[in-house]
C-alpha cells in the first residue's frame, strides 16, 4: 500500500485556480522529490497533505486513512505522524531554541521533564548542532535555523519528513550539508520524505522518484534517470533552466 | 451606481463579521478545554495588566482633573458659587461609569490590541501559525485563548484602578485647588454614588476586553501579504477595536440600568 496517496485534487484561490486535479502515489520509505516552478503550487501540495488546508475537491489518503474529511481535532493526532520543514525555518521566536525543539515532545508524547531534555539535545545532535539549546532564533544563521526546524521535525520521530524548499537562501555548502542531512535522515530513520524544490542538485542527490508539478498537475513521475530522459520539452526546460520553451509564464 | 459601491462593502464588512463571530465562538469554547495554556497566559496577564498601569495612570489622572475642572466650572456658572460640592457625586458616575472604561479600553486596544495583531500576523507570515499546526497545536488554543482570557480579566482590573486615580484627580482639583468643601463634597458623593456605578463601568470593561483581543487576533491571524499586511493589520486592528468600543459603550450606557435602587 502506498504511504501518501493524492487523488484528483483541486484548490483555488478566488479566481486562480492553482491545483488542477493533481494525482500522486508516494511508497513506504521512499525520498519523493516534486520539483515546479515558483509559485506553481508546490508549498500549497505540501499542507494539504498535512491537512493545514483544506482542498475545494480530492482526496488524500495516508496509510490508507482519508484525510481531508477530518475535523481539526483528528487532525491534530494525525499530525504525529508528519514532520515539516519550513521554508524559512519557522521557529517560533519567542521560545529558545531547546523549547522549539520540545514543541513537538510536548504535545505528542508523555515524555517526563529529564526525557524531553534528552531527545532535544539527541535530535540537536542528529543535525549536527551542539550547545545551541539555549539560544534564541534570532541569534542563528539561516543555515543553522534550518538545522534546528529540521531536529523541531524529527524529534517526535514521525513517519513522513516534509521539506519545503530546504535548500533556498542557502550557500553551495550548507545547501549541500542540508542535502547530506536529507540523505542521513532517510537512512537512520527510515522516513518517507516529500521534498519541494526547484534546486536541480537537490532533486538530483536525494530523489529516488522525482514527479514535476507544473499548471496544477503532476505531468511526469519518475525516477531521476527517466526523468532526465523524458521526452516531455516542458520537463527538459525545467530540468535544464533554459529561459525559452514552452513554459512562457512569469 | 450607488449600488455598486455599497454591495460589495457590505459583502465584506458580513464576511468579516462572520470571521469575528466565529474566532469568538472558539475562543470562548477554548477557555474550557484542555491544555491550558498557562504560561502564555501568565505572560499575557503581565503584558496586558501590569505593563498598562503607567498609561492607564496617567490618562485616569488627567481624565479626573478635567473632568473635575469642568464639572467645578459648570456648577460655579450655572448654579452659583457655593454649589460646587454638589459636583461630587457626577464626577464620581461620570467616571465610573464613561470615562475610564472608554480610556482603558481606547489605551489598551492602542497598546495591546496592536501588539497582539502584529505578533501574530508575523507569526502568520513567517509561517509560525503553520508549524503550530504542523506540530499537533492548535493556533486558537495555543494564542488566541490566552490573550482573550487575560484581556477579559485585566481590563476591569485596569478599570477598577483607574476609577480609584480618576475620583481622586476630580478630587484634588476641586478640593485641593479650588477649595472646594471637603467634608460637603465627601458628603454628596457618598449619598448619591452606588456600586451599581462601578459595576456599569466593569460590565463594560469586561465587554471592551472582549472586543480588544478577539479583533486584535482576528486581525493577526487574518494577515497577508508580508511586511505591509502586518502593518495595516496593526493599524486596522486598533481603528476597529477603538470604534466599536465607542459604538458598543452607548449602547451598553442605553440598555444598562441607571440605578438598581
Amino acid at each position: 500500500m502506498s504511504k501518501i496517496k493524492i487523488v484528483d485534487l483541486h484548490k483555488s484561490f478566488g479566481e486562480k485556480k492553482v491545483l488542477k486535479g493533481v494525482n500522486l502515489e508516494i511508497q513506504p520509505g521512499e525520498t519523493m522529490v516534486i520539483i515546479g516552478q515558483s509559485g506553481s503550487g508546490k508549498s500549497v501540495l505540501l499542507k494539504h497533505i498535512i491537512g493545514i488546508m483544506k482542498p475545494d475537491s480530492g482526496k488524500i489518503f495516508v496509510d490508507g486513512q482519508e484525510i481531508t474529511s477530518l475535523s481539526s481535532e483528528e487532525m491534530m493526532k494525525l499530525s504525529r505522524k508528519f514532520g515539516m520543514l519550513f521554508q524559512g525555518a519557522a521557529l517560533f521566536d519567542s521560545l529558545t531554541v531547546a523549547e522549539n525543539v520540545a514543541f513537538g515532545l510536548r504535545r505528542h508524547t508523555n515524555l517526563s521533564e529529564e526525557e524531553i531534555k534528552e531527545m532535544v539535545t539527541a535530535s540537536l545532535e542528529r543535525v549536527g548542532l551542539r550547545g545551541v539549546e539555549n539560544l534564541l532564533p534570532y541569534e542563528l544563521s539561516g543555515g543553522m535555523k534550518k538545522r534546528v526546524g529540521l531536529a523541531r521535525a524529527i524529534a517526535y520521530s514521525p513517519e513522513i519528513i516534509l521539506y519545503d524548499e530546504p535548500t533556498t537562501g542557502l550557500d553551495p555548502i550548507r545547501a549541500d550539508a542540508i542535502n547530506d542531512l536529507i540523505l542521513q535522515l532517510k537512512k537512520d530513520l527510515k522516513v518517507t520524505s516529500i521534498v519541494i524544490t526547484h534546486d536541480m542538485n537537490t532533486t538530483y542527490k536525494v530523489a529516488d522518484r522525482i514527479a514535476m508539478l507544473y499548471d496544477g498537475r503532476i505531468i511526469e513521475v519518475g525516477t531521476p534517470e527517466e526523468i532526465k530522459n523524458s521526452a516531455n520539452p516542458v520537463v527538459q526546460q525545467f530540468i535544464h533552466g533554459r529561459a525559452t520553451g514552452p513554459i512562457a509564464e512569469w | 451606481m450607488e449600488k455598486q459601491i455599497w454591495i460589495p462593502f457590505l459583502n465584506n464588512f458580513f464576511y468579516e463579521l462572520g470571521q469575528v463571530f466565529e474566532l469568538t465562538v472558539q475562543a470562548v469554547k477554548g477557555i474550557f478545554q484542555k491544555p491550558f495554556e498557562k504560561r502564555i497566559f501568565l505572560q499575557q496577564l503581565e503584558e496586558v495588566g501590569v505593563n498598562s498601569l503607567p498609561v492607564v495612570s496617567l490618562t485616569a489622572a488627567f481624565g479626573g482633573l478635567v473632568f473635575g475642572l469642568q464639572t467645578y466650572l459648570a456648577f460655579h456658572r450655572y448654579i452659583g458659587p457655593g454649589s460646587e460640592s454638589q459636583g461630587g457625586p457626577i464626577i464620581a458616575v461620570g467616571l465610573c461609569r464613561e470615562l475610564i472604561p472608554i480610556l482603558v479600553g481606547l489605551m489598551v486596544a492602542g497598546r495591546v490590541g496592536s501588539a497582539m495583531a502584529a505578533e501574530i500576523g508575523t507569526m502568520k507570515i513567517t509561517e509560525q501559525i503553520d508549524a503550530l499546526l504542523s506540530l499537533g497545536a492548535s493556533p486558537i488554543k495555543y494564542l488566541v485563548v490566552p490573550r482573550v482570557l487575560a484581556s477579559l480579566i485585566m481590563v476591569p482590573c485596569l478599570t477598577l484602578y483607574g476609577d480609584v486615580i480618576g475620583i481622586f484627580g476630580g478630587f484634588t482639583y476641586n478640593v485641593y485647588l479650588m477649595h472646594v468643601n471637603q467634608t460637603l463634597y465627601v458628603q454628596n458623593t457618598l449619598k448619591y454614588f452606588e456600586i451599581w456605578d462601578v459595576s456599569v463601568g466593569l460590565i463594560k470593561a469586561v465587554v471592551f476586553g472582549l472586543v480588544i483581543a478577539i479583533v486584535g487576533c482576528w486581525q493577526g491571524m487574518t494577515t497577508e501579504g508580508g511586511a505591509e499586511g502586518v502593518g495595516r493589520a496593526t493599524t486596522k486592528s486598533v481603528v476597529v477595536a477603538s470604534i466599536s468600543i465607542l459604538i458598543l459603550n452607548f449602547f451598553l450606557s442605553k440598555i444598562l440600568p441607571a440605578t438598581l435602587k
